[in-house]
């Protein structure tokens, strides 16, 4: 088979799908000509990330890791989320195959976006570096 | 329910051509290169089919027709031997099609990187070349002119008997990569004036890995492997008898049934491209007419098609898709793109190839998934929210 079975359960049956409409941070990453976008969205109290949704157009993969990332930052603070590693989640999927890492990229990256947007809204500093710049063909090149 | 529609992909294989070659595997224990009885009731049992395929596809003598492993050795044969025999008299242009096989196309890469030139024509948003295009496109150094008979994705057909006489006026060879229409539509070497032809048996009931190469008499070819006198010392390795036997008997059957079978098919694909038509936001990709009896290609606006053909795969429907996570790279399909879908929607595809055991149930149960699993992906997709809220135009 092309996925693992915790990939084929996260496509499936996603996670944490859907819009969230007073959201405290939302981040869009991705590309439609690339064929994967992925829209998340947190709710945030006091440092938390006490909700968590998530909206992607993409492949199998993108879907799966979209909600996977979700599911592994419900629930934790803001710092631990934007530790979240594009690895780690392909580490809780049991892999990916080579062609789709871009996808957990992105789902890091969206996490990230995410991030940011709730940074801007509430005018906290932080270090612009660590974010995504944007150009998402950086990411698919070197990941492919 | 488990639906096969995946059918330009590859056939199950017939039960009367799995006969023959169990039969043949049995029967015929003799190599036909040997000189013994054994080996020559084997080589009879070659001449026999190579007479029939001849035949079946309209050629003049057995000896136009050489068997290869499949459509793709044949494509690069036809291509590679061409080229390499006109290069010397400096005839060095290749014209062929934007949207013909890789099996094609990356020879043509090949021989552009040895000092070829390659012109690829445009092909309309039809999915149909035009034959004045390749007119204009050939020159006084156009050795070869290769046009597929059949796209495989989009299942239009291309006017391979007006190329033919094209060519023929003006003194070009015309090779066509038919491996989506033998055995299907109507082919005939003579009367289309096709000089090369390559074809494979598994796209019409046939086993794989056994496909054949007509070269009109007169056509040399060059080897691709080298060995053994065999094929008329074309294509060395003892010949596959018990798969060239079960190609044949499937050709045998596909040609007799052909009109049938089309009629069957024609009523199904129609019945499906006008159930998935009431998909807003979806195109038919290629014209609607001009197609193979079993092709349904479309495009669905804001999904990505990976993630609809595992879907349908889960509801039992199996189909292709020419997405880029399909084809391995980050392009959606070369054939979408080269009618002018643009690659946001051109991810979005989905091929339904049938046979004419598919029935009406079948194809009505294809609809509604489809139609379902359309509705659900959309319904997670950031890029069809902003395209029903209006901050991005539709496309279809």
């Amino acid at each position: 088979m092309l996925y693992s079975e915790k990939v084929m359960d996260h496509f499936k049956n996603p996670r944490n799908v859907g819009k969230m409409e007073d959201a405290d941070g939302v981040g869009e990453v991705g590309n439609v000509k690339c064929g994967d976008i992925m829209k998340m969205y947190i709710k945030v109290r006091d440092g938390i990330i006490v909700d968590v949704k998530f909206n992607t157009f993409g492949c199998g993969s993108a879907i799966a890791t979209s909600s996977m990332a979700t599911e592994m930052i419900k629930g934790k603070s803001i710092e631990e989320a934007l530790e979240l590693s594009n690895k780690a989640v392909v580490e809780a999927l049991d892999g990916l195959p080579p062609a789709k890492i871009h996808c957990s990229v992105l789902a890091e990256e969206a996490v990230k976006a995410a991030v940011k947007d709730y940074y801007d809204r509430n005018g906290i500093e932080y270090d612009k570096e660590q974010f995504c710049s944007g150009d998402c063909e950086h990411c698919c090149g070197h990941n492919d | 329910m488990r639906i096969y529609a995946d059918n330009a992909a590859t056939t199950k294989i017939s039960d009367g051509a799995l006969r023959a070659m169990v039969e043949c595997a049995q029967k015929y224990i003799g190599n036909p290169s040997s000189l013994h009885t054994s080996g020559q009731l084997a080589a009879e049992e070659l001449y026999r089919c190579r007479e029939k395929m001849a035949s079946l596809l309209g050629a003049n003598e057995a000896r136009e027709i050489y068997f290869t492993s499949g459509g793709s050795e044949a494509d690069n044969q036809a291509i590679f031997s061409t080229a390499y025999r006109f290069r010397s008299k400096g005839k060095t242009h290749i014209v062929s099609t934007a949207f013909e096989h890789h099996a094609v196309l990356h020879v043509l890469e090949r021989l552009e990187k040895e000092g070829f030139e390659v012109t690829l024509v445009p092909v309309n948003e039809d999915g149909i070349v035009k034959v004045e295009d390749i007119e204009r496109a050939i020159t006084d150094k156009t050795c070869l002119v290769t046009v597929m008979a059949a796209n495989n994705e989009i299942g239009t057909l291309q006017p391979i008997a007006e190329i033919g006489k094209l060519c023929r006026e003006k003194g070009v060879l015309f090779h066509t990569d038919a491996v989506q229409a033998v055995g299907h539509v109507k082919i005939n070497v003579e009367e289309m004036n096709i000089d090369l032809l390559s074809l494979s048996a598994h796209k019409f009931n046939g086993p794989r890995g056994v496909g054949a190469l007509y070269a009109r008499r007169g056509v040399i070819l060059k080897n691709l492997i080298e060995g053994g006198a065999q094929e008329r010392g074309k294509r060395a390795g003892t010949e596959n008898l018990p798969a060239i036997v079960g190609m044949t008997a499937a050709l045998e059957e596909a040609v007799a049934s052909l009109d049938a079978h089309a009629q069957k098919l024609i009523t199904l694909r129609d019945r499906l491209i006008a159930g998935l038509s009431e998909i807003p936001h979806s195109v038919l990709n290629g014209d609607k007419e001009n197609r193979l009896p079993s092709n349904v290609n479309f495009c669905f606006e804001g999904i990505e098609g990976e993630s609809l053909l595992l879907l349908l795969d889960d509801r039992g429907v199996e189909a292709s898709s020419g997405s880029a996570c399909t084809s391995g790279s980050l392009d959606p399909s070369h054939v979408l793109l080269a009618i002018g879908r643009p690659k946001d929607v051109a991810h979005g595809s989905l091929r339904l190839t049938l046979a004419v055991e598919n029935t009406e149930e079948e194809v009505d149960y294809i609809i509604k998934n489809t139609r379902e699993v359309v509705e659900y992906l959309r319904s997670i997709s950031p890029v069809w929210e902003e395209l029903e809220k209006g901050e991005r135009e539709f496309i279809l």
